[in-house]
């Protein structure tokens, strides 16, 4: 503390002859700076100051390292969970589904079907049926095609009921006919609720003046045809920039109307009305028997015959919900069903198995790294500066060769009719028919691997040989040590942060690795990480890449951990 | 004097302004998305050359990304920002890339010019269309060649699909693609399914594990590839006697490197690769695009690029006008996958199929590799 208050009172300006009165103070009650505020208030300010300054200097780092680090594995991770997109194309179809019993045997009828055909339609307006189907397919192959298909059909289903429509009234076919029926007073609520729906499915704002409002009394009345028609207004006026009331409306506001006629009190209902269209709307309701009369359930399995599946409901009922783990149970062989977590069947088992080969393959990595690696490092820091300098530019110079190209270089030294084997057979070490396997498999990747990462484990090795003195192994041996005794007791033990800190690279860097196991390892030489390359690019499967992903984050972190407890994070070194 | 000074400055305005309009809707410069190799230098030379010729204003930058240009071009999307601005890419992702609102959905007829007989593009195309986004430029063949110097003595070379799992006729390894598709078909013809039936039988499980069980019969013998140049590096390196490939590439082993190595037509399987446009261009970049586009599919540029690569024209009507190899002024004819020759024996690739397939069967396919 006296240090303290002589470095702030030095740094501040002492006024002459007020020591005696600081002094005093001192001794009774809180120690007061130069300028007459208490000591400990100083001191936290100028600390605090300091730290601000030295936040400000390293907050470009901390803005970069957070941005194109921390973002995105977050994300990752919320990916891995991550799947509104069912319920954002199909929103009231999976409310309605909630009510569908999964373990029954029967599939749903028309109370989902209708407001599935109404979700699917907007969404396929959007072109994002397509993406839900896709979602679904990797839990149940065939209903990327289901969505695909039916929804080419969409339009035709809708079509059926507006021919008849028009058949009955052409005022049907008119743009403003349905624009002067169905706006009005009191829907704002609804217009909202639409365009809220809409910004979910498509990630866009939809702000803006769509020029219709839809009138509450239409939506008491005909609610299906009001819902489809705000949906298609929002539609054409935000999205295609077209004015409302001039264009005809979707083929489903026709289904939508058809679908309210069915109702008796919706045709009671158009019986007592006498707003705008009432003319038609009564003919409609008239006629209605003219009217297709299958139900929407018959019109989907008419387009596709497995809307019919109890096993494709229950998938979409399993993975509707906003939030899954279903990813994270594929990644390790398990899937969800209807009767809880199961197994996935055995053909299918892949992902631990891969898990299982990275480690054990990286450990084997690891470890020859620290065979080959520790003499060569032991060199470099005993040899005279001259020839160490040389080897060292032998150690790095693969080190800024291209990976592709020394893996490349590897399949021409390693494959059967390779430098290798060739060698081998010349000098009669094995028989020609009898060639060594050497790549495409996993001794294959184990040494393509082994030697790019090499350097990782000399260069820290290096870095810390070259810190302990060679007098320490002489005065071992003048003490009577043999060469072993004196390198075991001696040496070896002040190497071990070089091992460490070697140990580490490699094996992080090499459970990441996948174009050198791609390349040269064949099918039992290949790492988890292909796998996560292949959904990342082909599958486009990125939850399921992103589950693997992150449960290769967290395993590398715990063995993090374990290093710390067992061997001590303190005690690696990169350097001196 | 002064009347033709005024008329000379009015008329070079007019110019003037005529040029700079032109330049305001289309853009100068172009990104084309392609696989790289043979198969781009013909795209370069066969359309974006004489495109370049004719605008000199334009300029072309390739990039060499079409084989994950599916999943950089979400990753573009979600970042709103599409650098590219012509993909090209094999049929089944320009389905995906379709069904994902990522490419742009085309009027064929209005988009593309038509035939020099007037038939309508959409006609000259045909079933080849095989999504509304698709614009197809080739027909290619997934193929098997085969060491001419490898065929045991006595023995006929190999012209059957069934000779790859004959390894008592024919030892030594083979090469197949490390994915189900194609190879899970072959399997099944060879196990005495008819052609017809392949799909219906490979959508069930039981299907499905007889394809894996006969693969199983040679995977001991297989080497997997899985880049297009992996299996003539293969054949010319004598490490493999047979493989699978695409049919340009053995072309090219073959004819211009003149490697012993010949062709095994049976049961080619047709494939589609065209261009697709992302969705979302600014205008002035999608009216440069839509402008080459019409060029560079005309019947005259789809023909012209069969003078550097064995790979049929997608238009019927460019057919005809396929010629001699640019370099070597061999007929390219022959070497086609569609000349009739070849094409006694050819399987249909099922889109639809593996669309909803695919990830359900790799996962199984992969997880036998890994046994």
């Amino acid at each position: 503390m006296s240090n303290v208050t002589d470095a702030t009172t030095g740094a501040g300006e002492p006024v002459p002859g007020d020591n005696d009165t600081q002094a005093a103070k001192a001794e009774n009650g809180p120690v007061m700076a130069a300028d007459g505020r208490p000591l400990k208030q100083t001191l936290r300010r100028t600390l605090r100051r300091e730290k601000m300054r030295a936040l400000l200097l390293i907050a470009p780092l901390l803005v970069f390292v957070v941005v194109t680090f921390i973002v995105p594995i977050l994300s990752m991770l919320f990916r891995s969970v991550e799947n509104d997109i069912v319920q954002n194309t199909m929103p009231e179809a999976v409310q309605a589904l909630q009510a569908w019993d999964e373990q029954g045997t029967e599939p749903p009828g028309d109370e989902v079907f209708v407001p599935l055909y109404f979700d699917l339609f907007k969404a396929s307006e959007a072109k994002q049926h397509t993406q839900a189907g896709n979602r679904l397919n990797y839990e149940q192959p065939g209903l990327s095609s289901m969505f695909r298909s039916t929804g080419r059909d969409f339009d035709d289903m809708g079509e059926a009921f507006q021919d008849v429509f028009e058949e009955i009234d052409p005022a049907f076919g008119k743009a403003e006919f349905w624009y002067e029926m169905l706006s009005g007073e009191g829907g704002k609520a609804l217009l909202e609720d639409r365009r809220a729906l809409y910004a979910a499915m498509t990630g866009e704002t939809m702000s803006g003046d769509v020029g219709f409002a839809p009138s509450a009394d239409m939506a008491q009345m005909l609610p299906w045809t009001t819902k489809a028609y705000t949906d298609f207004a929002i539609w054409t006026a935000i999205k295609e920039n077209d004015t409302v009331a001039e264009e005809n409306p979707w083929e489903a506001v026709y289904a939508a109307l058809g679908q309210d006629l069915r109702s008796p009190e919706t045709v009671v209902a158009i019986a007592g009305y006498s707003g705008p269209g009432a003319v038609a709307l009564k003919a409609a309701a008239e006629n209605r028997d003219q009217l297709p009369q299958d139900s929407f359930r018959e019109m989907f399995v008419a387009s596709d015959k497995d809307w019919e599946s109890v096993q494709a409901w229950r998938t979409i009922s399993l993975f509707s919900p906003p939030v899954t783990a279903g990813y994270f149970l594929n990644s390790v062989d398990l899937t969800k069903t209807v009767n809880g977590i199961e197994a996935r069947p055995e053909t299918q088992q892949i992902y631990l198995t891969l898990f299982q080969r990275t480690m054990v393959m990286s450990l084997i990595i690891t470890g020859s790294c620290i065979l080959l690696g520790y003499p060569v490092a032991w060199l470099l820091a005993n040899l005279p500066l001259r020839t160490a300098n040389v080897l060292m530019i032998l150690v790095l110079l693969p080190f800024w060769t291209s990976l592709l190209v020394r893996t490349s270089a590897w399949k021409v030294l390693l494959q059967q009719q390779g430098v290798i084997n060739e060698i081998l057979v010349w000098l009669g070490f094995v028989d020609d028919a009898n060639r060594l396997i050497l790549m495409n498999n996993a001794t294959g990747t184990v040494i393509a691997m082994t030697h790019i990462l090499l350097p990782f484990m000399i260069l820290p090795l290096y870095s810390v040989m070259k810190t302990i003195p060679p007098t320490y192994l002489r005065a071992a041996k003048s003490l009577g040590a043999t060469n072993w005794t004196a390198f075991w007791r001696v040496y070896f033990p002040q190497s071990v942060p070089g091992i460490g800190a070697g140990s580490i690279l490699v094996f992080i860097l090499s459970i990441g690795y996948y174009i050198t196991p791609e390349i040269v390892g064949g099918t039992d030489g290949v790492f988890i990480s292909n796998r996560i390359a292949y959904h990342i690019s082909s599958s486009l499967n990125w939850g399921l890449a992103a589950a693997l992903g992150s449960i290769l984050l967290i395993v590398v972190l715990a063995l993090y951990w374990c290093y710390d407890r067992i061997v001590g994070i303190d005690n690696v070194k990169l350097g001196g | 004097m002064k009347l033709t000074t005024t008329l000379l400055t009015s008329t070079a305005l007019t110019v003037a302004a005529g040029v700079a309009a032109h330049a305001q809707d289309m853009a100068n410069d172009m990104t084309l998305v392609s696989w790289g190799g043979a198969y781009q230098a013909s795209q370069q030379k066969a359309y974006a050359e004489p495109y370049m010729e004719n605008n000199p204003e334009v300029s072309i930058v390739w990039d060499e990304s079409s084989n994950e240009a599916v999943a950089k071009l979400r990753a573009m999307n979600e970042a709103g920002n599409i650098t590219w601005d012509l993909v090209d890419v094999v049929a089944s992702d320009a389905m995906r890339l379709c069904d994902e609102g990522l490419a742009m959905e085309i009027d064929h007829d209005e988009a593309l010019a038509a035939a020099p007989d007037g038939t309508k593009a959409s006609d000259d195309f045909g079933d080849l269309i095989v999504s509304d986004c698709f614009i197809p430029q080739i027909v290619y063949s997934t193929t098997f060649g085969y060491r001419t110097d490898m065929v045991p003595e006595g023995a006929e070379a190999p012209n059957d699909i069934c000779d790859v799992w004959d390894t008592e006729t024919y030892p030594g390894k083979r090469s197949l693609e490390k994915r189900p598709i194609n190879n899970m078909e072959w399997a099944l013809l060879c196990d005495g399914v008819a052609k017809d039936k392949v799909y219906d039988v490979l959508a069930t499980d039981e299907g499905q594990q007889r394809a894996l069980d006969k693969l199983d019969e040679i995977k001991d013998d297989v080497i997997w590839w899985s880049a297009g140049a992996d299996t003539p590096q293969l054949l010319a390196d004598g490490e493999v006697f047979m493989g699978s490939t695409y049919n340009g590439r053995l072309f090219s082993a073959i004819v211009e490197q003149d490697q012993p190595i010949a062709m095994m037509w049976d049961a080619q399987v047709f494939d589609l690769d065209g261009w697709i446009v992302p969705a979302g261009l600014p205008k002035d970049r999608l009216a440069r695009v839509m402008d080459f586009l019409n060029f560079a599919t005309d019947t005259q540029r789809l023909a012209d690029q069969a003078k550097y690569i064995s790979y049929g024209p997608a238009r019927e009507s460019s057919a005809p006008l396929v010629g001699k190899h640019a370099d070597l002024g061999i007929d390219m004819a022959p070497h086609m996958p569609t000349d009739p020759n070849n094409a006694k024996n050819t399987f249909l690739y099922n889109y639809e199929f593996w669309a909803d397939y695919r990830d359900d069967i790799d996962a199984k396919f992969q997880a036998w590799l890994a046994q």
